[in-house]
């Protein structure tokens, strides 16, 4: 029996080589930062610190671009929580990135509504023209991730993508030219 | 119980009553049926996840986590009908679809319950056909490896960190099968309680690594007894494999240690083993009888004032007999550092390292920093850890009395040794720091001619003409209960071997 | 209506009516469209008797489940000194959906007074509306009027001068489809993995911060506010189907479809008729082949059974299906059903939370069948175990995800087994459907 991966392991990005380390850390919630207030500001709306652990997360995504183990200390020093906790809280959520990712992050919607009208098409388009060669990986230039992801919820507009956080409805392979060069 | 209403369940044809709110898991195990399950454990909180406890209760569409429903008036359980026996099949199936199976070369094996339960009711082979999930194993801290490909994911060490050691240093980390148990760099499983993990868990996931690769357990023969390593008195296993000792277990007692035993508890017993064992009495360098040692002795003990230094890791019938022997004395406890378990009343690594310093001080011993201070004619030594003996008053003693395991280096030559057994060789009690009195059992003889530590004490006590022909520590026990008022009342029946407290203890000290 | 296309004269646009319409997303904008009416006069009203014209409509949740919405509020008990909370779910994840995605961009004030006038009538003071986190658009403009419904003092300490305290907040998702699933949703905003708790308690008693709690749906809380305006006789009346199923429901279409979009019509509408007549059909030169009429997580029918549904809860359990979330995925002549349902089966397998063994395990192994099969590496024996393996998946795990990745596949297999066939024995694939 051969040891392999999981049965969907395609929809992570891939370790940067060299690039998965962000030390020394600089923390992202100093004391009078504005990441700091928008927590505080959030944490307002809840009756635990707890509850603010996937809105700190998503703070520090913004920041840094990915959440690295020293973030994640960071984050539970804040709110009360242990490193590992929080990272039980990260690596559920599949849109928190657990290392770097290129400039553009790309995710093609490649569930079964958006597969049967040629989804796949569009990933194989994007893994070309961005240079990234596989699913995961960063293309050389650091500038381009692309990844399949599970429905989007825009099912109707096949084939929907993320960049970053735009949403590109009704991507085919014709269309991804223009969209790379959008996102240059 | 005051008040509590009883509700009456049928579980496999047999009624049974059991407290309102009881789980029917819990109320299986009344009617002598232990229904199998992986993420329960009675001292954790109920997860429901492993999905191995389901069980048919009769009116209820769906069969039920017998973990997580509690029972109600009138039920019908059946654990044995087809539809759960196809249930449970289904989950060791899909439990053993990524695991290795790698049981030939795994600890847990023979005491598996991935094991137990698929000979149980689980399928005679395997329908997948695909590649194996595989990831490497992990070095957790402490006593811990985390061999990933075993783990089924019941959550127990998770929930035992976080809810009972009040350490949340695991987690379960990624999802879908690509899920495991994750740690965080820099805070590894180095909490004091941490180890228990090991034993919460039911497959061979987690391991400790003391205990890696030593011995099958099937090979062990298993003794009761109790830690020896700190007054808290934690019941434990003792596991042997021709008589050496591979390891030590917690021994379940709701009043003590509940499921669990501390890391320094657990893993410190190399000493038992140690090399350099006295072997045979022996009089100014010389080996002899114990018969012609314990003349030697008895006569040196009616040659002036007698000055008696114990050890608080001697049994209540050793203390007692020396008691008889030699009168009272002093003795001093090696400290440590407290390390509570927050999520279990009253349960902690305690400062004072040694088991039975309230036993010694029920029978009249008393405390002290420097047990030997000042010189006396006669120093009887009784036991191993009595640290930081004044060389020079022993040497200027007339005659020095040493019972122990192991010569100490400022034991004068002229010394007369009488070999004693340690805790795993021999059978007595000790007293907790709450006045609980609690057996341990013999696990292996004695080297060579060394004797259980009451039976020395018995012959040195008639050597002294103070009594002292007991055949057992049974009876040895009987007697001092009788003598003390400390221990008035019980005996070893009493005591059993979950422990009593004694009535002359101070409850709250 | 049917958004992006153009509303179609038989769909009876209630909720989706000014999709496309870029004013409606003011608050002014909503005003002058006849919004913020029902609200003042709820926050006026004995929360229990709102709660009676709800039951009395017999509006039922939108998300899939179909449960009666009056009752789900008649369980949180008023008064009773807890703090109680409502949830919005907005996770739309369920493939094949995408109608709360709409509302949220369109009509954000409609989703708003909804919430507002619900968290009233479970007597909550706290809403927090659960956003799935790639919706990046619809949380933009839904913190956007938030924010101007705020400023204007319609939800707030004192919403709309009632003295009443509603705050609403929009918690953002970080990628889990199981926080759909309205535990996982509770412990997702209480900052935990999203994973399904065991029921009972359940969320009326002990939800969010182990508070009594009510989840609704974002079609479900939008509904709202029009029957409190129209009655519960204009909703009951509204529907072909009164009373089991009644109003009006948005049906998201996708796949391999003329004119795919959201469509609003009627409970008790016929399917056929709404495949072909509003949706426009199959593709040109195509036909359509199998219907997924719910969301991926219900059974899959053939356009034969389809084209005799009645729309409605009913009606699409007639054939053994569901009307689920509203999610309609047509596959056409031309698509592979091995190759779909192996892809859908992997977005089970990456989407399960990992606690029940029969979820965690079994959806990997389904998935990793299906894609041997789907490579011409299958085997009979493996059609047997596909059919085993979803027994053991089904009616035993905490939440029903485990259900839903077998569900589509094994009626699949029922349905198309000719399909599977071909593929086993390395035949040419036949597209006719069986059974």
């Amino acid at each position: 029996m051969s040891h392999g991966p999981s049965a969907s392991g395609g929809a992570v990005a891939k370790p940067i080589p060299g690039h998965h380390h962000d030390e020394p850390y600089v923390p992202v919630f100093t004391a009078g930062s504005a990441p700091r207030a928008k927590l505080d500001d959030i944490l307002s709306r809840y009756p635990t610190r707890q509850a603010g652990l996937l809105p700190a997360l998503w703070i520090v995504q913004d920041e840094r671009g990915w959440i690295s183990e020293s973030a994640m200390k960071e984050v539970g020093d804040v709110l009360g929580l242990t490193a590992a906790y929080v990272k039980g809280v990260v690596t559920f959520y599949t849109m928190y990135h657990q290392h770097p990712v290129g400039k553009y992050f790309i995710q093609v919607c490649t569930t079964s509504c958006c597969n049967c009208m040629g989804a796949e098409d569009v990933v194989k388009a994007f893994l070309e023209q961005t240079g990234c060669g596989e699913l995961g990986l960063t293309s050389a230039d650091g500038k381009y991730t692309v990844i399949e992801v599970e429905c989007l919820g825009a099912c109707g507009f096949a084939t929907p993508i993320m960049v970053n956080d735009d949403f590109v409805d009704s991507v085919s392979v014709e269309k991804v030219p223009e969209i790379l060069r959008k996102y240059a | 119980m005051p008040d509590q209403k009883l509700v009456n369940v049928t579980i496999e044809g047999r009624p049974v009553s059991v407290p309102e709110g009881t789980t029917i898991l819990e109320a299986a195990k009344t009617a002598g049926v232990l229904i199998p399950h992986y993420c329960y454990h009675p001292g954790l909180k109920i997860a429901g996840v492993c999905r191995m406890c389901l069980v048919e209760v009769e009116k209820m569409p769906k069969l039920a986590p017998s973990c997580a429903t509690t029972v109600a008036e009138g039920q019908v359980v059946n654990v044995y009908s087809q539809k759960a026996l196809d249930a449970r099949k289904g989950v060791l199936e899909l439990l053993l679809i990524n695991h290795p199976l790698d049981c030939p070369i795994c600890d847990q094996a023979g005491e598996c319950e991935l094991q137990d339960y698929t000979f149980q009711e689980g399928r005679a082979d395997s329908r997948y056909r695909e590649p194996k999930r595989f990831n490497p194993a992990e070095d957790f801290g402490g006593d811990v490896l985390y061999v990933t490909n075993r783990c089924i994911l019941c959550t127990r060490c998770v929930r035992y960190m976080g809810d009972v050691a009040g350490d949340r240093a695991l987690c379960v980390e990624e999802r879908g099968d690509r899920a495991k148990i994750g740690i965080a760099p820099d805070h590894d499983l180095s909490h004091a309680w941490a180890a228990n993990v090991v034993d919460l868990c039911p497959v061979g996931a987690l391991v400790s690594k003391d205990f890696l690769n030593k011995a099958r357990a099937w090979e062990l023969d298993r003794t009761a007894s109790v830690c020896p390593n700190c007054s808290q008195g934690c019941n434990i296993t003792l596991e042997t494999r021709d008589g050496a000792l591979m390891r030590m277990k917690p021994r379940s007692n709701s009043e003590v240690n509940h499921f669990y035993l501390c890391d320094e508890g657990r893993l410190n017993y190399q000493w038992v083993d140690r090399g350099d064992r006295l072997e045979a009495p022996m009089v100014a360098g010389q080996a002899v009888s114990w018969e012609a040692a314990l003349t030697a002795a008895g006569a040196a003990l009616t040659t002036g004032a007698r000055h008696v230094v114990a050890s608080p890791s001697l049994s209540n019938e050793a203390l007692w007999l020396l008691k008889q022997a030699a009168g009272v004395g002093t003795f001093r406890v090696a400290q440590g550092t407290e390390a509570p378990l927050p999520g279990v009343t009253d349960l902690a690594r305690r400062a004072d390292r040694a088991p039975n310093a309230t036993g010694a001080e029920l029978l009249g011993f008393t405390r002290a920093a420097n047990p030997l201070s000042g010189a006396g004619d006669v120093v009887v030594i009784a036991g191993d850890d009595c640290a930081g003996l004044d060389t020079a008053a022993l040497a200027s003693a007339k005659h020095v009395i040493f019972l122990g395991t192991a010569a100490p280096a400022a034991l004068p030559v002229g010394a007369i040794v009488l070999p004693i057994a340690n805790f795993a060789e021999e059978e007595g009690t000790f007293t907790n720091l709450r006045g609980r009195v609690q057996r341990y059992l013999q696990a292996r003889p004695a080297p060579g001619f060394a004797r259980a530590g009451w039976l020395a004490m018995a012959g040195l006590a008639s050597a002294a003409g103070k009594g002292g022909a007991y055949t057992s520590a049974a009876a040895v026990f009987a007697a001092m209960a009788k003598a003390e008022s400390a221990f008035a009342g019980m005996s070893y029946d009493t005591v059993g071997l979950k422990g009593q407290t004694a009535p002359g203890a101070r409850v709250n000290a | 209506m049917g958004y992006p296309h153009k509303s179609h004269p038989r769909e009876t646009p209630i909720l989706s009516k000014y999709f496309g319409d870029p004013e409606a997303r003011t608050l002014e904008g909503w005003k002058a469209r006849g919004g913020y009416k029902a609200l003042p006069q709820a926050l006026a009203t004995d929360p229990v008797a709102i709660q009676n014209v709800v039951k009395e409509s017999g509006l039922r949740g939108r998300g899939g489940a179909g449960f009666p919405t009056g009752l789900k509020w008649s369980f949180m008990k008023i008064g009773d000194g807890k703090p109680h909370y409502l949830c919005c779910n907005a996770d739309e994840s369920e493939p094949g959906t995408f109608k709360d995605r709409e509302i949220m961009r369109w009509t954000p004030h409609a989703l708003i007074e909804g919430c507002a006038v619900a968290a009233h009538a479970i007597g909550a003071e706290t809403c927090y509306i659960y956003i799935r986190g790639e919706f990046t658009e619809p949380i933009a403009v839904m913190e956007a009027a938030l924010d101007e419904a705020r400023k204007a003092g319609v939800i707030g300490p004192n919403a709309c001068g009632s003295g009443k305290t509603v705050n609403i907040w929009v918690h953002r998702g970080a990628g889990a489809y199981i926080c759909g699933e309205e535990t996982a949703l509770m412990n997702s905003i209480e900052g935990r993995r999203g994973n399904p708790r065991i029921k009972p308690p359940f969320p009326a008693v002990a939800g969010l911060f182990g508070m009594p709690t009510t989840i609704n749906n974002v079609e479900t809380l939008t509904a709202v506010p029009h029957i409190l305006n129209n009655g519960a006789e204009w909703y009951k009346a509204m529907s072909l189907s009164s009373p089991k199923s009644t109003g009006s429901k948005l049906f998201s279409v996708c796949g391999n479809v003329a004119r795919p979009g959201n469509y609003e019509v009627p409970l008790g509408f016929p399917f056929k008729e709404f495949l072909y007549d509003l949706c426009g059909g199959p593709l040109p030169g195509r036909k359509f082949k199998a219907i997924i009429p719910g969301g991926s997580s219900v059974p899959v029918i053939t356009i034969e059974e389809a084209e005799q549904v009645k729309m409605d809860y009913e009606g699409f359990m007639e054939f053994g299906t569901m009307m689920g979330s509203g999610g309609v995925i047509i596959f056409d002549d031309a698509q592979s059903m091995p190759k779909q349902l192996a892809r859908l089966a992997r977005f089970y397998a990456h989407e399960s939370c990992a606690q029940c063994t029969q979820c965690r395990e079994g959806t990997a192994w389904m998935t990793k069948i299906l894609e041997r099969i789907v490579a011409g590496q299958g085997t009979f024996e493996d059609l047997d175990t596909i059919f085993e393996l979803t027994e053991n998946m089904t009616g035993k795990t905490i939440c029903v995800l485990s259900d839903s990745c077998g569900a589509p596949v094994t009626s699949g297999i029922t349905r198309f087994r000719g399909e599977f066939e071909s593929l086993i024995t390395g035949k040419r694939s036949s597209t006719v459907a069986v059974g």
